[in-house]
């Protein structure tokens, strides 16, 4: 039995992974189209550019797929950024250590006035964000956070460094139910580029990251490429075997996939690769059709346009409202943030579009007396 | 008349409340199957809001809540869950759900059986949700259970009594109440689960996501009537072929 995903990940090339999505034709999709139980192959030919003018059919499965899952419902969640400080050298990425601009991580006061806008915009669902700074942002530093805001919120989610297993051990009785930790790119060669200096610079650590959450017994965890560093439909193909590697293994957590496009900040890197509107479709609609039951999410990353039509498509969670500083609700909005939101539309705004398009906004999915809090 | 826990039911299509487009459409739906008995996630409740969105949309006389534990994974998260539910919503019936595998949603025998003794004990009136497993439904019945829920087939996947064989044991064997809980995807389904001998059905997704959830739900209302009258009307025997002579017998007529 495999360990960790590094090992079956070593059995994979990038290269002959790359040319057999490449090689996938008409048949193929044709195939994996007319399957009700679909495998990574038929995922290859559904994210192959082969598949790209059988994409109004896609949706049709797609939405049809998701709807007897999900229901004619959507969850709403809102980050709350805690910290930009950073040590890592990333080279997308605002917080970039080597990006010289004021750092701040906001206090306990701070955070509860950043708390009470969330909660005055009707959230239950909050996802906190930082950068890696391990000495001021650190376990006990999301223990504290926990304990403050676990009596408002009845989800909580994170997204910020790896961390060990006995850490998350540690968190998860404090209110902590699910973790996000993108892989950003699972070209190893590549990524080391992307990341030349902090502790993120370690591949390995991070592709173990969700077998260390999953061995603590977290309640749902969430994977994702970086879109725009390299050939996505590679790097999603990686993303589909971790999480069905995952979902074998740790069968008792939930997942949910994003599929962030790298967005424009003060200094930073032109994609390598650019995904177009139609793909971006294309690739939501391979993960529906791969797995009826991930969760699949979407941020303020996207354009208004695109997130109206893409609620209809197999989409189960998306935010509103965001912002992407530390403090950008309240305390000091003008602080330096991750990445330009696209969608700026108040989370009202968003629930009153949902509703004209016959969905129910969930703020609510998760209640602390389910775990005995 | 259908009978639980002392509690009488004039209509045997049991409902949930999730998926729905609205709480208004939800509500209107339920009106519209006549349901009496209707599921509610904890979890997507707020049990310290008097005017809770779902609850307060169905605050009528003839409906009574079921909450459910829709989201534990053990017994011991059940019961504790069981006990807030029974604060909260000023009920002791418990939709016991433990499914601990949140890809099929498939309950966990094991965790269901001890929590429903425990439960029992407390002085819950306890319907556990449970594959179709005859022999887990005496065990339950051991441990004190109000009925039992065994699925037609998984969770929201609308494919029907996949498990009909080891229903119709369910079924003649149990001394409690037998709900057929999930998978019924067409009224047909609901009327073929009633025409076995069921003594009600649940269901949300069929309902929820149909394009015009009000009209579904009393289609389902009227398969229910109907499968259960069919039931009560006794079917004739199905025979794979006419019978005509008796080649093996008839000579005793000689």
């Amino acid at each position: 039995m495999i360990n960790t995903f590094s090992e079956l990940f070593d059995t994979y090339s990038w290269e002959e992974t790359s040319k057999s999505i490449y090689a996938k034709t008409a048949a193929d999709v044709e195939q994996a189209m007319g399957k009700t139980v679909r495998n990574l192959e038929d995922f290859k030919a559904l994210i192959s550019p082969a598949a790209a003018p059988y994409l109004e059919q896609m949706a049709q499965l797609s939405r049809a797929l998701t709807l007897k899952r999900f229901g004619k419902v959507m969850q709403l969640y809102v980050p709350l950024y805690l910290s930009n400080e950073c040590n890592n050298i990333c080279t997308y990425c605002g917080f970039s250590y080597d990006n010289k601009v004021r750092r701040k991580t906001l206090s306990p006061m701070e955070i509860m006035q950043e708390v009470a806008v969330i909660k005055e915009m009707g959230y239950d669902h909050v996802l906190l964000v930082t950068g890696e700074s391990n000495q001021s942002v650190h376990t006990d530093y999301f223990k504290k956070v926990l304990e403050l805001i676990s009596p408002h919120f009845s989800h909580i989610s994170m997204e910020v460094q790896p961390l060990d297993l006995e850490d998350y051990q540690e968190l998860i009785p404090f209110g902590l139910n699910t973790v996000l930790v993108y892989q950003e790119t699972y070209h190893r060669e590549d990524y080391k580029k992307h990341h030349p200096k902090g502790k993120k610079s370690n591949f390995e650590y991070r592709l173990e990251t969700p077998d260390r959450l999953g061995k603590a017994g977290i309640h749902k965890m969430g994977l994702g490429v970086l879109i725009g560093l390299e050939d996505w439909r590679t790097d999603c193909f990686f993303t589909a075997l971790h999480l069905g590697y995952l979902e074998k293994k740790y069968w008792k957590s939930k997942y949910s996939l994003s599929f962030p496009r790298l967005r424009p900040f003060s200094g930073g890197l032109e994609p390598k690769v650019e995904m177009t509107d139609r793909e971006l479709v294309q690739l939501i609609c391979a993960y529906r059709l791969l797995n009826e039951e991930v969760e699949l999410s979407i941020s303020t990353r996207e354009s208004t346009v695109f997130r109206d039509h893409i609620v209809n498509l197999g989409i189960t969670a998306i935010s509103a409202g965001s912002k992407t500083n530390p403090g950008g609700y309240a305390v000091e909005p003008e602080s330096l943030e991750q990445f330009e939101i696209s969608d700026e539309r108040s989370p009202a705004e968003i629930a009153d579009m949902l509703r004209k398009q016959g969905y129910e906004t969930v703020w609510k999915d998760w209640d602390s007396s389910l775990i005995g809090l | 008349m259908l009978t639980i826990a002392n509690k009488i039911f004039s209509s045997r299509l049991f409902t949930g409340t999730g998926k729905f487009s609205s709480a208004a459409q939800m509500e209107k739906s339920l009106l519209a199957s006549g349901s009496e008995l209707v599921t509610v996630a904890l979890k997507r409740v707020d049990l310290n809001d008097q005017d809770d969105d779902i609850v307060s949309h169905l605050r009528h006389s003839h409906i009574s809540l079921l909450p459910n534990t829709s989201g534990v994974r053990n017994a011991k998260e059940a019961v504790f869950a069981a006990q807030m539910a029974r604060e909260g919503l000023e009920t002791n019936w418990i939709k016991l759900e433990i499914h601990p595998d949140p890809k099929y949603l498939m309950p966990d025998p094991i965790e269901t059986l001890k929590a429903t003794e425990e439960l029992a004990k407390l002085g819950f009136i306890v319907l556990p949700y449970i594959h179709a497993d005859p022999v887990l439904c005496r065990r339950l019945e051991d441990a004190g259970t109000a009925a039992v829920m065994p699925l037609g087939s998984a969770i929201g996947s609308n494919k029907g009594l996949k498990t009909i064989d080891f229903l119709e044991m369910i079924i003649s064997q149990s001394n409690v109440p037998v709900i057929i809980d999930a998978g019924i995807g067409a009224p047909s389904d609901a009327a073929k689960a009633m025409e076995i001998g069921a003594d009600a059905v649940l269901v949300n997704t069929a309902i929820a996501v149909s394009r015009d959830p009000v009209a579904m739900a009393e289609a389902f209302k009227l398969a229910v009537v109907a499968g259960r009258m069919a039931f009560e009307a006794r079917l004739g025997m199905i025979n794979s072929q006419a019978v005509a002579s008796s080649p093996l017998t008839s000579f005793l007529n000689d």
